[in-house]
């Protein structure tokens, strides 16, 4: 099957079977590994992207979901790491090992596109669905809290 | 132009001749430092490079540790540029080659060990290796200029990769001595004398960034499953069930007959499947339908048993391997004034990293490529030749970054699958273990009942000291157990193991966690019992050891140990060490007495690490350290049925959430001039300790079996 949409601001066309996965797609056909695996059930956030600007977990998504569709990952939220929040996560230094960071960024800046100025406990609820097995939540939480004001 | 990024692949004595510059080869175990130039590399296998010098000045420093979130890529390449003077913001990093000869480190700090990264042992292990070497490259671009300048290479100084001779007012870069630097024969070692003096220190104890954290806002860090290879396949594995069994499978044909599905591969703990998408691949193996095999003894292995096959092994006369033993405790003990006894439980746990376990490999004829973040890479590169029969040589690893690792990434088993996979279908393989593969075929901290028993003498002392551990895991057991800063005349500290044939491992500061549980959490029932504050009798116990005495009365200090608690919360203080690190913690809890749900609010933290190379960092270990801690002490448990682990996922393995972290975590880190001790692990002990004796300080009752869950909770206040 063929599935097109426009993937970080650029129209993709990809060649897969019926039952391809976007989380799937994203890392082994359009090689953007960038997006994780974690969980494959929606428990972890690793593979948050955007769809149409909004979160979503690309592990329980399947590609024809996104047919027509804007697709945004980590590397279609700014070109040279100057979204506000990654310039937050570098000046915080908010990663440890990594891997579950894409999706915590991800997940913060809809909420921030959404909410620009949300209170800690509208962080926290937002950003709860994302795991990270390092600890690094409290800095996520400031380096949310540091975006907000600014912006 | 440099070449390094473009390298990949290419043997590391290939890669140097290609490269431009001069890169510093410092030799093995005790040979003489040596500096080669492009073209001028001897063959030699006892030699090989810790940097790599550019003419336009950018300095690359290889990183001999696995990158797995502890930030130690930076901390060593830092320890390195202090002593070479380089400028660290030309300085960029590299795994270094699996060359453990080189890279290695023993564990008594010994150049040319293995490169495995366990036991927080980086820095600790490369500290001194790393500053002579550092030293001695600054030495070599020094001796090379003084011959040109014709003047004497103590005259020279050095700032950031500028060095300058103040006599003749004179001055050049790092870079440009690239172009005429000469390659002696040797380099002596440096005498610690002319080593940097620690007060001059640029990069060490200061703040810096890590290098790898640019690469994690953006997803361009590169962990195994980003891997692809041209015509590489994808891998899938169902595995036994119940370790030992083995597999038959039932339905060969129909999944054979799935489209996209292009092998079956079997292998003694299970059946692979290749396909070529990742999609297929999976589906195919969730519709295996497989018959598993064998009377194993893990069959017979149900954890929630296992405590009272702990018990009754506790009542055994034969005593177990000794951990510590001091005085003459079977004398002793019964000759106390007073006995207080206590038993503490904790239940398996898993690791959950975030990256379930991966790699791609690739095994031709005659030789093997393998892609794996790993913890072990000498140990992987020499599993992977040893089970292919080829010679080390003829297995080219590429180490990539870890998403975490925790002890889990320290074992090969996931490695030698995709490379028999690979193997089978003569292509390269993505092996991918989903979330319920890497939990169910896990590898866990092991269970254990701890069984403690304290002797008071007449003047209120205790005087024997008696700490009986049984569990599964053997070794895993008895880490932690000792209590050596404590005087204790007369103590017997003892592991007994059971082997239910299931599968154990290192996690996380091993068998700190529940060691330190039991002990530290003793320690307060003595006290409350005692009528002491449990502080002050943890001061009185360590009084002998200024070291710990002062971790801990820096902990009391930040948590105003003693003020009054705001309504609805107690506090609970422990120490612990691990790694040579000494800390110590208190926290701040609620307890919800309606939903059995324990609130942390906040956790003050100390820590004595000797020298710390990288405090923010050291700092943010610590946090982690004790967040997995947190996760682990409030919800984590496996258990096994019938030798079946009877979890899968994060909906019935529930780890912590943003919601649970705590409010407010303060660290301080207290400055030393030791010799630095590993920090990744040490803010995780104490954690179950500092929760239960808060939480018996909150309701006058005692949690003594980890994890503490709402139904636990809710049980202990209505007994
Ligand atoms: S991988 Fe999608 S939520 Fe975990
Ligand atoms: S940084 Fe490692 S899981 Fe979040």
């Amino acid at each position: 099957m063929q599935y097109s949409f426009i993937l970080n601001g650029k129209p993709v066309q990809v060649t897969a079977e019926e039952d391809a996965n976007l989380l799937w797609s994203l890392r082994e056909r359009l090689k953007l590994t960038g997006t994780k695996f974690g969980c494959g059930v929606s428990l972890c956030g690793s593979c948050t992207v955007h769809i149409d600007g909004k979160p979503v977990k690309s592990c329980i998504t399947s590609l024809s979901q996104a047919e027509g569709k804007r697709v945004t990952t980590i590397e279609g939220l700014s070109e040279d790491r100057s979204h506000p929040l990654q310039l937050a996560w570098i000046e915080e230094q908010v990663p440890q090992c990594g891997y579950c960071q894409s999706g915590q960024i991800m997940q913060a800046a809809a909420l921030l596109a959404e909410n620009p100025n949300p209170n800690r406990e509208e962080i926290i609820k937002h950003m709860n669905g994302v795991l990270c097995r390092c600890g690094t939540y409290l800095r996520i939480l400031k380096a949310i809290e540091k975006t907000a004001q600014k912006v | 132009m440099e070449k390094q990024i473009e390298s990949q692949g290419l043997s590391r004595r290939k890669f140097l001749k290609v490269g431009g510059g001069i890169t510093f080869l410092v030799s093995a175990v005790g040979l003489p430092a040596l500096v080669f130039k492009k073209g001028e590399l001897a063959e030699s296998k006892q030699i090989s490079a810790w940097v790599h010098l550019a003419s336009d000045g950018s300095v690359t420093i290889y990183n001999p540790a696995s990158e797995m979130g502890q930030g130690t890529m930076t901390a060593l390449a830092a320890i390195f540029a202090e002593e070479m003077d380089a400028d660290w913001s030309k300085v960029k990093i590299e795994d270094a080659p699996v060359e453990p000869d080189i890279y290695g480190i023993g564990w008594g700090g010994e150049r040319g060990g293995s490169m495995l990264t366990v036991g927080s042992r980086s820095v600790s292990a490369h500290y001194n290796n790393l500053r002579q070497s550092g030293a001695q490259a600054r030495y070599v671009l020094l001796s090379a200029l003084a011959e040109k300048w014709g003047v004497d290479r103590k005259e020279l100084k050095t700032d950031s990769g500028v060095v300058f001779h103040p006599k003749s007012n004179k001055k050049i870069t790092y870079g440009e001595i690239v172009e005429f630097v000469k390659i002696p024969g040797s380099v002596p070692e440096i005498p610690d004398s002319d080593l940097k003096n620690p007060k001059d220190f640029k990069l060490i104890g200061k703040d810096y960034q890590r290098y790898d954290v640019p690469f994690k806002v953006d997803g361009s860090a590169v962990y195994s499953g980003d891997i692809h290879v041209p015509g590489m396949v994808y891998a899938a594995i169902v595995r036994s069930p119940v370790n030992g069994t083995q597999p038959e499978l039932k339905n060969e044909s129909a999944i054979r007959g799935i489209k996209g599905v292009l092998n079956l591969v079997s292998l003694k703990h299970g059946i692979g499947v290749v396909a070529n998408s990742m999609e297929t691949a999976l589906k195919a193996k969730s519709m295996m339908e497989i018959t598993w095999k064998g009377d194993t003894k893990a069959k017979s292995h149900n954890s929630q048993d296992a405590y009272e096959e702990y018990e009754a092994l506790s009542k055994s006369s034969k005593t177990g391997s000794i951990v510590a033993q001091a005085g003459d405790l079977n004398r002793e003990l019964p000759k106390a004034q007073k006995t207080i006894q206590a038993d503490y439980k904790n239940d398996y746990i898993y690791h959950a990293q975030m990256e379930p376990l991966n790699a791609v490999a690739h095994v031709k004829a005659d030789s093997a490529e393998v892609w794996v973040g790993t913890q072990a890479a000498d140990g992987t590169r020499n599993d992977v030749a040893n089970h292919l029969g080829l010679d080390f040589k003829s297995v080219n690893l590429h180490t990539c970054y870890l998403g975490g690792g925790f002890g889990r990434r320290s074992m090969t088993d996931f490695v030698i699958e995709a490379v028999d996979i690979s193997k089978a279908v003569n292509l390269p393989v993505k092996l991918q273990w989903t979330r319920e593969d890497d939990l169910q075929y896990g590898a866990f901290r092991p269970i254990s009942l701890q069984k403690l028993e304290a002797g008071i003498d007449q003047n209120g002392n205790i005087n024997s000291w008696k700490h009986v551990v049984i569990g599964t895991g053997g070794g895993l057991l008895g880490s932690g157990a000792d209590i050596p800063f404590y005087d204790i005349p007369n103590k017997l500290i003892e592991v007994r193991n059971i082997d239910h044939g299931v599968r154990t491992k290192h996690w996380r500061a091993v068998g700190h966690g529940p060691n330190k549980f039991a002990i530290e959490t003793f320690v307060d029932e003595i006290a409350l019992e005692q009528k002491k504050d449990p502080y002050q009798l943890r001061r009185e116990l360590m009084k002998n050891h200024p070291r710990e005495l002062a971790v801990l009365d820096k902990v009391a200090e930040m948590a105003k140990w003693g003020s009054p608690v705001p309504d609805g919360r107690a506090r609970g203080i422990a120490f612990a060490e691990r790694s040579g690190s000494l800390a110590a913690g208190v926290c701040e809890i609620s307890v919800d007495r309606s939903t059995g749900k324990i609130k942390v609010h906040k956790i003050w933290g100390s820590l004595d690490g000797g020298v710390v190379v990288h405090p923010a960092n050291a700092k943010y270990q610590m946090e982690g350290s004790l967040v997995m801690g947190l996760s682990s002490v409030l919800f984590e448990s496996i258990t096994f049925k019938e030798g079946q682990v009877e979890q899968s996922n994060f909906y019935d393995y529930p780890i912590l959430r943003m919601e649970d972290a705590p409010e407010e975590i303060i660290l301080e880190i207290i400055p030393s001039t030791e010799k630095p001790t590993g920090i990744g692990e040490a803010g995780l002990p104490f954690m179950g300790a500092i929760i239960s004796n808060a939480f018996a300080a909150l309701t006058g009752t005692r949690l003594r079996h980890m994890p503490f869950t709402p139904e636990k909770v809710l049980e202990v206040l209505s007994s």
